[in-house]
């Protein structure tokens, strides 16, 4: 099997409830080993859906393949293949965390000895070990969170689909959760939905953002930063006795710079956003442009991607608000 | 079979891990106990009729007390979602869960038992109707179940699951009372549908093949509108 082999093919897919369309002809693919976020504001049209790859609900139009599989010809085949956490983890409050992966081993048709293999497997992978003889219902978050991980993860799935993995928990959980699904990437086709923009920037290689059923961007972050506007950096310089507005003027002037904003900053400093080309590192020209003037480098960061602005200026524009 | 099985267990435990086993039957056998045993001491006769006619009475609302969560509260939790979506036939989900009601309602029925076995202690008690009325019990029971399964999977309102089955089986236990009000084309039907005319024979000691047949094509058609209305998720 090729590394790059298509897992996941989601072509025109729509679907509609009634008169309204939850999803409106929604394209996109993912390969083998590949983690994907899948991005969007609430109602977006994410949970509908992971729920129709699936196998839950059935599309109104559209073809979608998973792992080979047509969803209408092979359902079964595909649940087989697929791991699933729903939004919330929703697991039998008065089951023990033991009983309930080997009920979940049953359902998958494992034997009794594959069952206790994997149950061990996924309880070390998402330290469950101290929750192991626990009633489901007494769980924190996190830990049935994780309950619910384990449980996708219990038949070691070529493809795993997770609706929310991190939402309600507390940031030390968060990191917890990420930590474990970019562990899990690295040898899973893994799909997750989220509204939180720094799990994508934390866990997933490549990124879909949808917004009211339809597909507004697909790329790596550095494709999407590409897209809306470039290389972003912060400057700060030790403020020169005799400030001058050359300063600006004279990173505009490096190659490969398109805009520089003076930013606020403390009393005795400078601060400015300067934005580039993305596929050009502008960071030496800037430090060279203050040297050879001797202004005082404090500061010189190319920050991160940031999909938060990318995000808001897809999602939010037919408003017509929160766009600068 | 094995995810069928699964279910079933899970279910069936899952009634024992809650009061709800403990407070149904509880309720159901004294219930029995209080209206069957009161009454009894003050005739002279030694026989289970009276046990047999209050009993579907009682099997009207302790049937759908049990089974109004199976499958509404599965789909108000999401777990429904998570079960589904797992290598399962929703065929062995629906026959998992009656079974498991069902055999809630064996356990309670096997618990009545010793009423019969006390009575007998004060006469000679026939067993053979004893017997057909408990295999009627059973058969009627079987039905209100599939009742009950069937509302509760219709909304994931526990409460309207419960309310509907019993209106249901409170329909069928007594149609054959309406006849009177009904037109008489009407009325071969009502005497058809009834269960407490389905019953009468097996009360009396022999479980007529008819009987059964109706009983099991009413519990059929039931399961099967539940399994539609799980499958239905796929079109809405």
């Amino acid at each position: 099997m090729s590394s790059n082999e298509l897992m996941i093919e989601v072509k025109d897919l729509t679907k509609s409830y009634g008169p309204i369309r939850a999803l409106d002809g929604v394209s996109f693919e993912v390969r083998r080993g590949e983690v994907l976020g899948f991005l969007g504001p609430n109602g977006a049209g994410k949970t509908t859906t992971m729920k129709i790859l699936t196998c839950f609900i059935a599309p109104t139009e559209g073809q979608v393949i998973v792992g080979g599989m047509d969803i209408y010809k092979n359902p079964l085949e595909i649940r087989r293949n697929v791991g699933y956490l729903p939004e919330n983890a929703p697991l039998y409050p008065d089951m023990l965390v033991s009983e309930y992966l080997d009920f979940v081993g049953v359902i998958r048709g494992m034997s009794r000895a594959d069952r206790k293999v994997a149950a061990d497997r996924v309880i070390g992978q998402c330290g469950l070990d101290e929750v192991v003889y626990q009633e489901i219902r007494t769980l924190s978050k996190g830990f049935r969170q994780r309950a619910g991980l384990a449980q996708a993860m219990l038949h070691n799935p070529q493809i795993l689909i997770l609706d929310e993995p991190t939402s309600g928990l507390d940031p030390n959980q968060i990191a917890e959760i990420r930590g474990l699904i970019k562990g899990i990437g690295k040898e899973h086709t893994v799909i997750l939905s989220t509204h939180h923009l720094a799990e994508v920037q934390a866990t997933a290689g490549r990124v879909v953002i949808i917004n009211k059923g339809k597909r507004v961007a697909d790329g790596t972050p550095r494709e999407l930063e590409q897209q809306r506007g470039g290389a972003v950096y912060e400057v700060v310089l030790l403020k020169p006795a005799d400030e001058t507005d050359e300063i600006p003027a004279v990173f505009k002037q490096i190659d490969g710079v398109d805009a520089v904003e003076k930013i606020e900053a403390a009393d005795d400093e400078l601060a400015f956003v300067v934005t580039g080309q993305a596929d050009k590192d502008v960071r030496s020209d800037i430090f060279r442009a203050a040297v050879d003037k001797g202004w005082v480098l404090l500061g010189l960061v190319r920050k991160q991607v940031d999909l938060e602005e990318i995000f808001r200026g897809l999602t939010v524009v037919d408003t017509g608000k929160g766009v600068e | 079979m094995g995810a069928m099985l699964a279910i079933w267990r899970r279910e069936f435990r899952s009634y024992f891990n809650s009061p709800v086993a403990y407070f149904v039957i509880t309720v159901f056998l004294a219930l029995v106990g209080i209206m069957f045993f009161v009454p009894f001491f003050a005739q002279d006769r030694v026989s289970m009729r009276s046990f047999f006619s209050l009993v579907p009475f009682l099997f009207v609302f302790f049937a759908p007390a049990i089974t109004m969560r199976l499958i509404a509260e599965e789909r108000r939790s999401g777990t429904l979602e998570l079960l589904i979506t797992m290598p399962v036939r929703d065929v062995d989900v629906i026959l998992g869960k009656y079974a498991a009601a069902l055999s809630l309602l064996v356990v309670a029925l096997l618990l009545t038992v010793p009423y019969a076995i006390t009575i007998s202690f004060f006469g000679s008690l026939d067993w053979g109707p004893v017997l057909g009325g408990y295999l009627g019990l059973l058969f009627m029971g079987a039905a209100f179940i599939a009742i009950g399964l069937m509302t509760s999977s219709w909304n994931e309102n526990q409460i309207v699951a419960f309310i509907v089955a019993l209106f249901i089986s409170m329909l069928f236990l007594m149609v054959d009372r309406f006849i009177v009000f009904l037109p008489n084309s009407l009325a071969p039907w009502a005497e058809y549908l009834s269960f407490t005319s389905h019953f009468s024979n097996a009360a009396r000691g022999m479980m007529d093949s008819r009987d059964v047949i109706f009983y099991l094509s009413f519990v059929l058609l039931c399961l099967f509108l539940a399994f539609r209305s799980l499958e239905s998720r796929r079109w809405r």
